[in-house]
């Protein structure tokens, strides 16, 4: 099993992908959205006062590394996971691992990937990927996010690795050391979409799920006062880019859980999940429609009142869409 | 979203190579992965963001140039780092980064910490120096 050649699947996401491609090496097929679904990765959260080079955080997921440990939680796979202190202890320890033949995931920054292209490259601490082998001295990388495998030398993969910044990866690596050979995912997905409604709808704070696209909406109808125009460009952009972050269709994971739902309905035999999919895929077009608008204001660089009340609006459109749809999912009976 | 509307607007920001996976709706409803060449809000967006970082470091060059600050506060735009992200990689203070990037601080700096600069922007100790 361990020598066997690591399955490289492109997938939208980074780190439902690395879960899909690590336990499948191991024999226990999970598609992307599957994972997505039972780690509940679909989220939303506007934070003002997290700012990377002076623009706010919007996310459309949950925190990175969640959606890993709840996956492997739920389905009772052993993981083991390290951080080193020095890239010197972290390189060496990856060095070991994969010479026993384990596929390794690992935390790493975009910044110091040099098969991502130029345009890419920012600041971005919490990337993963898996590293399956070494070969003349360059490791063999599965980028799930990437076409196919590439390669990688030594020097930036460590610079990769030990990055620093928010958050701070550490070198950390993880591979599983028990992987159930097959597992039930009617539980699983259950407590996935109890979860997922649970942090759309009742967090009580109000950046977060459906209030906080809400919250979000307020500020972006006042961008021309604050933060003026200059800056309300560079902040609608950062929405944009994190809408898309990489392959989910610009529709801020929307679609992914919505294949989840697809796929859940058939597996429970649920016509009415996969009822709420084609809710939620129009809920994504919906983002879809807004991004393209906010796109023009940014093109144009400069707006009048009137184009922000108009995102704001469609901000609250999708809001709506979304607190009806998450009050529809928490209702399913199983 | 269906199939056929996944966004094919490829522009030289993925060079060409890279495509991307999204996840769209078949003809009878069901999703399926499809690769993407590339979406024009998003490359709106990160187009905006590039040109962003090159007019500071247009900017730093300038004012260095200009003897106003040290190529400490040009390369830390260079690199698209901000101030706690530099100041972690250099193992100092963000008061006391601040204050390297006074030409007068700078010029005084110990060789060893100017190494450090120079290892956390990836340059050589006389490309620190003289900015190019």
């Amino acid at each position: 099993m361990t020598n066997s050649f690591f399955q490289h699947n492109q997938t939208a996401h980074c780190e439902s992908g690395v879960i899909s491609n690590l336990l499948g090496h191991y024999g226990l097929q999970i598609s992307e959205p599957m994972a997505f679904g039972i780690g509940a990765g679909i989220f939303f959260g506007h934070l003002p006062f997290l700012k990377v080079n002076g623009v706010p955080g919007t996310t459309y997921r949950i925190w990175p590394g969640a959606i890993f440990q709840r996956v492997c939680k739920r389905l009772g796979v052993r993981m083991e996971s390290q951080k080193f202190s020095t890239p010197e202890k972290g390189m060496q320890a990856l060095d070991k691992v994969i010479e026993a033949g384990i596929p390794v995931g690992l935390q790493s920054s975009v910044y110091y990937l040099p098969y991502f292209p130029a345009s890419y490259r920012f600041h971005f601490n919490a990337h993963n990927l898996v590293v399956y082998d070494k070969k003349d001295g360059q490791y063999l990388v599965s980028d799930p996010v990437m076409d196919s495998v590439t390669t990688i030398d030594p020097e930036s993969l460590a610079q990769a690795r030990f990055a620093k910044g928010f958050p701070a990866p550490k070198g950390k690596m993880y591979y599983p050391v028990h992987v159930p050979p097959t597992a039930s995912f009617e539980k699983p997905i259950k407590a996935g979409i109890e979860q997922a409604c649970h942090f759309m709808l009742k967090v009580p704070i109000p950046m977060f799920g459906v209030k906080g696209i809400r919250f979000l909406a307020k500020r972006v109808a006042n961008y021309a006062e604050n933060p003026g125009d200059r800056k309300a460009t560079l902040y609608l952009g950062n929405i944009i880019r994190m809408q898309e972050e990489i392959g989910t269709g610009g529709a801020g994971f929307r679609f992914l859980y919505a294949a989840f739902l697809q796929e859940a309905a058939v597996l429970l035999k649920k016509d009415e999940l996969s009822k709420l999919a084609g809710e939620l895929t129009q809920t994504g077009d919906l983002w879809r429609n807004f991004a393209f608008a906010a796109g023009r204001v940014c093109k144009s660089r400069s707006a009048d009142n009137v184009s922000y009340k108009e995102l704001s609006q469609m901000l609250l459109e999708c809001a709506a869409s979304e607190d009806a749809f998450f009050r529809k999912l928490a209702q399913v009976k199983w | 979203m269906k199939k056929e509307e996944v966004p094919q607007d490829s522009d030289n920001l993925h060079e060409g190579t890279f495509k991307q996976i999204m996840y769209a709706v078949d003809n009878s409803g069901n999703y399926v992965k499809v690769q993407s060449a590339g979406w024009e809000p998003e490359n709106i967006a990160l187009d905006q963001a590039w040109e962003e970082v090159n007019e500071r470091v247009k900017a730093a060059r300038a004012r260095v140039e200009a003897g106003e600050i040290s190529p400490v506060a040009y390369y830390m735009e260079k690199n698209l780092m901000d101030l706690p992200l530099l100041a972690s990689y250099v193992g100092k203070f963000q008061w006391q980064v601040k204050r390297h990037m006074k030409p007068g601080v700078f010029k005084k700096l110990s060789p060893k910490l100017l190494q450090r600069y120079a290892d956390a922007f990836k340059v050589s100790l006389t490309d620190l120096l003289q900015i190019r």
